[in-house]
């Protein structure tokens, strides 16, 4: 049995540190330091250098836009609570205050629960302080919820359900990519190490086109799966293709794709940063109830968008003339090319839909979590293990692989035998991997893998 | 711009203990892939396992310092068996993929929070390292002007370039050996080798086993040298750059993960500490629009990506290599 509370508040601590002179992005004017219990300041600017930036969202308990909570007292001490006090604010007209801290450490936010509003509840454990490391580089941007949805004394069959829907959502995600991978795999025979980095890049030029340019999230993503499919082109056409001509071994083309992985990733940081980012909008979304399960309706999008991209992409592979010409081509190179066809032509083809494929899973990916430089590299090895556990160049099943593998990741730490849980959710995607290895050894070939391609 | 800092920098890494935790890596790498043509891309793996097995003997379960550096090794041995019994009948890449997850799976375990107790969760173990640093016979550190070592580091670089000679030698002896001259040409053609009457899956587990140990050395020297075993020194990454680090050297040759792992790292510690000085100060060289002192340290890895793609492409067989010898392939 599940319960709601019907107020529900996510706090985001961000603390943001600027190095060297700040540049003039906050109001020159001094942090006005409004003493407890007055009025709603209109606005606290951030603080100069670094500081601890909290903004309070009330998630009406998941109805419409989160809103922000006013007048909310909050305290940053050093290092403990009831350390030495840092600053007290009240959260202004945006749900924000900004507190300088003086260096890297350990920090602690306190919220005064009595200066909540007027029927605005803590959710989860009803914490009311937060422990937040700084630190230079790496994360700097530190983002937590107090608990967007609290479930009491939830039944292991709700929880079975729950793991079951999120698993199927982050299956199908998997799915676009390692179709992806599987298609370029097929006609090309590359095992390219650089598809973690196409994910991102579906991610990141959708973070780019939104918070950049400021495009709706929507519109953004479109272009992104545009872009990506441009940047498959040109990759294939300045990179691929001629290495393909030289003769370039296959292990020696692997190991290019690992030293333009490792490049792209660079350029990634460097552009955006080591910073995890939010897109503008469909960030904290409440769960509506559909029968048994509950979805947002950012998750019933990317249900509906994935499902219906997967359907159509596996109809034309099978039923018009150019997805017969990338079977026959996967099938055998040198036959289709006496037949005639112009096998270049359709491993441009290829590399165009299998990169815009990936470009997709990474713009749902950036609205099912945030926009990070490695989040397509931290995924990779599932894309992987879905690929070569459903049969390495297979259309069929790379799409149950990923299936296997999405259902496997969040499914298993929900299983606990008489209390022992044999995945603990803190390492949930080692399950995928062992099932993968456990599956290779029973059927090499994958679980639709022709057993000629192997050995 | 200061150049002695640079080239001290580069230099102290060149021939420091970074250097040789990856010329170790590499040289195991080499028998694998240089020598046998098999593609592990999980040498993280066999080094975590080697470093653990080490840190939780002595840490967790007491045990005396040079069994627990036994059982690290016997740890690397135990996992090229297991991986290799599965995988070595297949195609190359299945290795490759089979490496890379068992690496990852290990990593996530030794890091997880559950097993804290046993591992140190991310945090890692330390206060292993004691019998090993109470053998430094230095009393100083070194300081030659272009290079510079602390008192742990002269102790660290000593045993570390006695390990590599030493392995450097086992390699050099076994490949002019008539079981080298078999590992070569199951490189070259199975099939061939096999109708010979080798047996070749054997001779592959031989190799696995014997680069996996090298592995398990530079693990077990890696956190010796830095006195804590941490999870996350053991990521993917770190086999894809000791693969760069062979590449560069040469691939099937003695002598190449070696030259490799100093030029790497020579590379890498000039490039950062330039481009870190060219960022940083009141009136940097490259001014802060163009790049950030944050993002200096990422160029040196652009540089990385992009010098490891070009090798491939137009020099494929490293700086010291024979073209014919990696003329590998999958299919």
């Amino acid at each position: 049995m599940r319960m709601r509370l019907a107020a529900l508040l996510a706090a985001v601590v961000g603390v943001s540190i600027l190095l060297g002179p700040a540049p003039a992005l906050a109001t020159a004017t001094p942090t006005p330091t409004p003493s407890a219990g007055t009025a709603t300041p209109d606005q606290n600017p951030i603080v100069d250098g670094q500081n601890v930036t909290v903004t309070l969202k009330d998630l009406n308990g998941g109805k419409g836009e989160p809103q922000p909570v006013p007048g909310v007292e909050l305290t940053v001490y050093a290092d403990k609570k009831g350390g030495k006090v840092l600053g007290t604010q009240v959260t202004d007209k945006l749900g924000r205050v900004s507190i300088a801290i003086p260096g890297n450490g350990v920090y602690v936010v306190e919220l005064e629960p009595d200066t909540l509003p007027e029927g605005v509840k803590l959710s989860g454990a009803g914490e009311t302080d937060k422990t937040i490391t700084a630190r230079l580089g790496g994360s700097n941007f530190v983002q937590f919820q107090i608990g967007a949805v609290v479930v009491k004394a939830a039944s292991f069959s709700s929880k079975l359900t729950d793991a079951t829907t999120s698993g199927l959502k982050y299956g199908l995600i998997i799915a676009l990519a390692a179709l992806g991978l599987s298609l370029i795999f097929g006609t090309t025979g590359l095992t390219n190490f650089a598809h973690g980095e196409l994910i991102t890049f579906g991610g990141i030029v959708t973070l780019g086109f939104n918070r950049g340019l400021g495009f709706p999230v929507i519109v953004a993503g479109l272009l992104a799966v545009l872009a990506s499919a441009l940047f498959g082109f040109a990759q294939d056409r300045v990179l691929w293709r001629p290495l393909r001509n030289r003769g370039t071994g296959l292990i020696a083309m692997m190991i290019v794709s690992i030293g333009f992985a490792l490049l792209l990733r660079s350029i990634y940081q460097y552009t955006v940063g080591g910073s995890t980012e939010t897109l503008s909008q469909y960030v904290a979304q409440g769960r509506t109830d559909y029968g048994p399960i509950a979805l947002s309706d950012k998750e019933v999008a990317i249900f509906g968008i994935s499902i219906v991209t997967l359907v159509v992409t596996c109809i034309a592979l099978m039923r018009t003339r150019l997805g017969k010409a990338m079977r026959a081509v996967s099938d055998n190179p040198a036959l289709s090319a006496s037949s005639g066809m112009r096998v270049d032509g359709v491993i441009s083809a290829v590399w165009i839909l299998g990169t815009a494929l990936t470009g997709l899973s990474g713009v749902l990916l950036a609205v099912q979590q945030q926009v990070n430089f490695q989040m397509g590299f931290k995924i990779l090895l599932l894309v992987f293990a879905a690929v070569t556990l459903g049969g390495l160049g297979t259309i069929w099943g790379a799409l149950l692989g990923s299936l296997v593998i999405g259902l496997m990741v969040e499914v298993a730490p929900v299983l606990s035998i008489g209390g022992w849980h044999p995945v603990p959710a803190s390492i949930k995607d080692v399950g995928a991997l062992l099932v993968m290895i456990l599956i290779l050894l029973v059927r090499p070939q994958g679980i639709l893998g022709k057993a000629q391609r192997i050995g | 711009m200061d150049f002695g800092t640079v080239i001290d920098a580069a230099f102290s890494a060149a021939l420091g203990p970074q250097a040789i935790v990856f010329a170790l890596a590499a040289i195991g790498l080499n028998v694998h892939f240089g020598y046998t043509g098999l593609l592990n891309f999980g040498q993280a793996g066999f080094m975590s396992i080697a470093a653990f097995g080490l840190a939780v003997s002595v840490v967790t379960w007491d045990i005396n310092f040079w069994l627990a550096v036994a059982i690290g090794l016997v740890g690397s041995v135990v996992l090229a068996l297991v991986l290799g019994v599965p995988t070595l009948r297949l195609r190359a890449d299945y290795l490759a993929i089979v490496t890379i997850a068992t690496s990852e799976i290990l990593r996530l375990i030794f890091g997880a929070v559950e097993f804290k107790d046993t591992f140190g969760g991310s945090n890692g173990l330390t206060g292993f390292a004691s019998t090993y640093k109470d053998l430094n016979p230095y009393n100083d550190g070194l300081d030659l002007g272009f290079v510079s070592f602390s008192r742990g580091d002269m102790w660290n670089i000593t045993v570390g370039w006695s390990l590599v000679a030493i392995c450097c030698l086992i390699v050099w002896s076994l490949m002019r050996s008539p079981w080298g001259r078999v590992l070569r040409s199951i490189r070259e053609d199975e099939d061939a080798v096999r109708s010979l009457g080798k047996n070749v899956f054997a001779y592959k587990m031989q190799a696995l086993v014997l680069g996996g140990l090298f592995g398990g050395i530079a693990g077990i020297y890696h956190i010796l040298k830095q006195g804590s075993a941490v999870p996350t020194d053991f990521n993917t990454t770190f086999t894809f750059y000791a693969y760069a680090a062979l590449l560069i050297g040469g691939a099937a040759r003695v002598l190449g993960p070696v030259v490799g792992s100093i030029i790497f790292w020579f590379l890498i510690a000039g490039l950062g500490s330039f481009f870190g000085q060219a960022t940083s100060g009141a009136d940097p060289l490259i001014p802060d629009f163009i790049m950030t002192n944050t993002q200096s340290s990422l160029i040196r890895f652009i540089m990385l990506g992009l010098g490891l793609m070009l090798l491939m492409i137009y020099r494929p067989q490293g700086i010291f290599g024979d073209r014919r010898e990696i003329a590998i392939d999958a299919r």
